[in-house]
């Protein structure tokens, strides 16, 4: 088990290694389908981000809305191919980390290498505990969009693994390759 | 002929909507015990430790244990000799839903339309399954249905000489290519047979049958371990990150159907197999 402190650095990146386990510590910033298409929209009119994405992680979730008192609701990872045609342009300015949970598509994944970023799992369907390790949230922009506004989280010991790392290692072909007892289907 | 209030209707579906969410059924948490005795991959049993953390973590404080609190299914199975008093009974439930999900903070994941996008904001309308049966009971079932696993089921028409090869093969291949999106372990519920829209009917049905129980038909429940151990090969596992357990529980209802056909429907459940019910 890591323990690693965002933003990122270059070299915490090329450390990485598909499988490993991750306890991430520090600012996180939540958006999903509709705060990624307004980013995008962002950088291609030249215009300015509501974040600076250097070093930065993004974690694909909408929470469930918070009770009274609590920091936020339960907070598990949404399925990631939904943000995939936003994402090159991301990693481009900086992205290091993105948690989420299922496959890549092929553009996702060279730009990881290219650019020198990695991609995590985190449990879906754990979201009641997930949400435990989010000590602080706020919402930064897009608060029309509600449970998909764009939020900063300051995450303490937040439980990842990781699925795609900069070097091309992919878990979800490596360790379903590994416990395969058959054909493929096709 | 007895009555039953659609007061008490909207406050059971509101508090069934509420305990669906946050508490698995017994037999959920002992697969995912099996499961975790079973799995060799670390990531897995790390995977599956995360889970059942999370699943008594939910019950204990009565909180979501996904944030997709998903689209509410609900099965009633309306007895002939009762008399729903004091308003629609469609009605009712969508007013149970809209009560439970708001009062209970759970996530609105419902919009108005599939093309426009608008956020209902309740989470209603429910979708609804009424079944007449004999007697003078009112049984309620809130199964909420998330939708990563919701959107990696399928249904096909296949012919009869596709026979149970065919069968087999259809759902392993919906298995495989759902891979790690549905939140492995997943129950994988397959309807075969009736027509068009009464397999994929069969399929979700399926999801409410309780792990551990097999089909009554023997030849149905040797198919239903075949198809797990088939599945488990796979090799997906926990998560998608590669294991032994990829689902707990294989489950097929099945319908007499056409001369010409054979349809079949795989509906995914993830891990959070979740359903809760009353009689009233």
């Amino acid at each position: 088990m890591k323990r690693l402190i965002t933003p990122l650095t270059g070299a915490d990146v090329e450390d990485l290694r598909v499988g490993d386990r991750l306890l991430l510590s520090g600012k996180v910033y939540t958006a999903r389908d509709a705060a990624h298409k307004r980013l995008v929209d962002l950088i291609e009119q030249n215009k300015p981000l509501p974040i600076d994405l250097e070093g930065q992680v993004i974690y694909y979730v909408g929470p469930a809305p918070a009770r009274p008192q609590a920091v936020i609701g339960p907070a598990g990872p949404t399925t990631s191919y939904r943000m995939d045609p936003y994402t090159p342009p991301l990693l481009a300015l900086g992205l290091k980390c993105m948690i989420g949970k299922g496959p890549r598509s092929p553009e996702v994944l060279a730009a990881l290498k290219e650019h020198r970023a990695v991609y995590c799992a985190a449990v879906g369907g754990a979201a009641a505990l997930l949400a435990k390790h989010i000590k602080q949230a706020r919402v930064i922009a897009y608060p029309d969009l509600g449970t998909e506004a764009l939020r900063e989280l300051v995450v303490e010991d937040f439980p990842v693994i990781v699925v795609n790392d900069c070097h091309g290692g992919d878990l979800y072909e490596e360790g379903a390759a590994r416990y395969r007892r058959t054909g493929s289907t096709d | 002929m007895r009555q039953i209030s659609c007061a008490e209707i909207v406050r059971t579906v509101s508090s069934l909507c509420l305990k669906a969410n946050s508490e698995l059924g017994p037999d959920v948490m002992c697969a995912l015990e099996g499961a975790l005795a079973q799995e060799e991959s670390p990531v897995g049993r790390d995977i599956l430790r995360q889970i059942l953390d999370n699943h008594r973590l939910a019950a204990e404080e009565g909180i979501p244990m996904c944030q997709d609190t998903g689209m509410a299914v609900v099965f009633l199975e309306l007895g002939q000799d009762v008399h729903i008093v004091g308003g629609d009974l469609t009605e009712a439930i969508n007013e149970g839903v809209r009560q439970g999900y708001t009062e209970g903070y759970l996530r609105k994941s419902v919009v108005a339309d599939p093309l426009r996008r608008v956020n209902t904001d309740d989470n209603t309308p429910a979708v609804i399954h009424i079944q007449v049966v004999p007697g003078n009971r009112l049984k309620i079932t809130v199964a909420p249905k998330g939708g990563g696993s919701e959107n990696m089921s399928a249904l096909a028409m296949l012919p009869p000489a596709a026979g149970e090869e065919g069968l087999r093969r259809f759902v392993l291949e919906q298995v495989e290519r759902a891979g790690p999106n549905p939140c492995p372990p997943v129950v994988v519920g397959v309807g075969l047979g009736g027509n068009f829209e009464k397999v994929a009917y069969l399929a979700k049905k399926a999801l409410l049958r309780p792990l551990g129980e097999e089909h009554p038909d023997p030849f149905y429940a040797r198919l239903e371990r075949e198809l797990l151990t088939e599945i488990n090969d796979l090799g997906i596992g926990p998560q998608g990150l590669g294991g032994r357990i990829t689902a707990l529980a294989v489950h097929i209802e099945v319908y007499p159907c056409h001369i010409t056909g054979m349809p079949v429907a795989v509906n995914m459940n993830c891990h959070a197999a979740r359903h809760q019910t009353a009689v009233l």
